[in-house]
């Protein structure tokens, strides 16, 4: 019961920031590649401010999955890096903390690249 | 025909009408929240498995790219992501099939300057601007400290 509670919030955030993104996309000259870029600072600048924590505890993957989690995941190891590592942290933390998913897009990306042919569109 | 740039845009706008907002964001809504709600299950059955919260996200999130990738490659994505717009863009998935995509389409162009490059074409700029706000976000963060906040 607690899980399905756990998945609805999910599915009830998560949709909405995606909601929020496809108006962004309708509605405003931004392409999606650009309301990628937007959603990851918003992360990092809500993550920063301390506003997006509380979002993550509510809704777990509904906030974490959406790229806006990626930008709060960031601004959260920066700050880590910073208190383990002093300055060294703020050239440390960012590339740190965005590693695991950009190798594991990186990886993917050779590997379907060197099995796969593109599709005719 | 001379056509000016205002004209031309104004029959664009006439023959184009715009896809319906509510119904755009209906699927954005429900393919995205989807997503979402699925992850948390495999977060739980992952968490049941042993594994801790925060090792947990990320096999999600590994999962969630490499399924992207599959998917890419199948052809399926780019079907489900016209009708998902942006249900598949702003979740993690759209950022691996940003990196995926074009790595593939690219491929042609030759394994170094063609999938390589083109791999981020889109993931750069992502890169580049949540890294970079992080830094600024680590040096204000240093700086507060120092200055015993």
């Amino acid at each position: 019961m607690t899980l399905l509670l756990a998945m609805v919030k999910a599915f009830l955030v998560g949709g909405a920031i995606c909601l929020i993104g496809q108006i962004l996309i309708d509605r405003t000259a931004l392409t999606p590649g650009k309301v990628l870029v937007l959603f990851v600072v918003c992360g990092v600048v809500l993550g920063a401010l301390g506003l997006y924590e509380p979002l993550v505890r509510f809704a777990g993957e509904g906030a974490t999955v959406p790229i806006t989690g990626f930008g709060w995941a960031l601004a959260k190891g920066t700050r880590e890096a910073v208190d383990e590592q002093g300055w060294r942290g703020i050239l440390q933390g960012p590339l740190a903390s965005a590693s695991v998913g950009v190798m594991a897009a990186v990886l993917s990306a050779l590997l379907v690249s060197a099995v796969a042919r593109p599709k005719e569109k | 025909m001379a056509i000016s740039k205002e004209d031309y845009a104004a029959l664009a706008r006439r023959y184009a009408p715009p896809s319906p907002l509510w119904k755009d964001c209906a699927a954005a809504f429900l393919c995205g929240g989807t997503i979402c709600a699925l992850s948390q299950l495999a977060l739980a059955l992952l968490q049941q498995a042993g594994a801790d919260e925060e090792t947990g996200r990320l096999l999600v999130m590994i999962g969630l790219i490499a399924g992207t990738a599959v998917c890419t490659a199948l052809g399926v994505f780019d079907k489900l992501a016209k009708h998902a717009g942006a249900g598949t863009a702003v979740p993690i998935t759209g950022f691996a099939n940003a990196v995926v995509s074009p790595a593939l389409e690219s491929k042609s162009e030759g394994f170094v300057l063609g999938t390589a490059a083109q791999m981020f074409s889109i993931a750069g700029p992502v890169i580049v601007f949540g890294c970079g706000s992080a830094a600024v976000w680590g040096l204000v963060y240093f700086l507060w400290k120092k200055a015993g906040g």
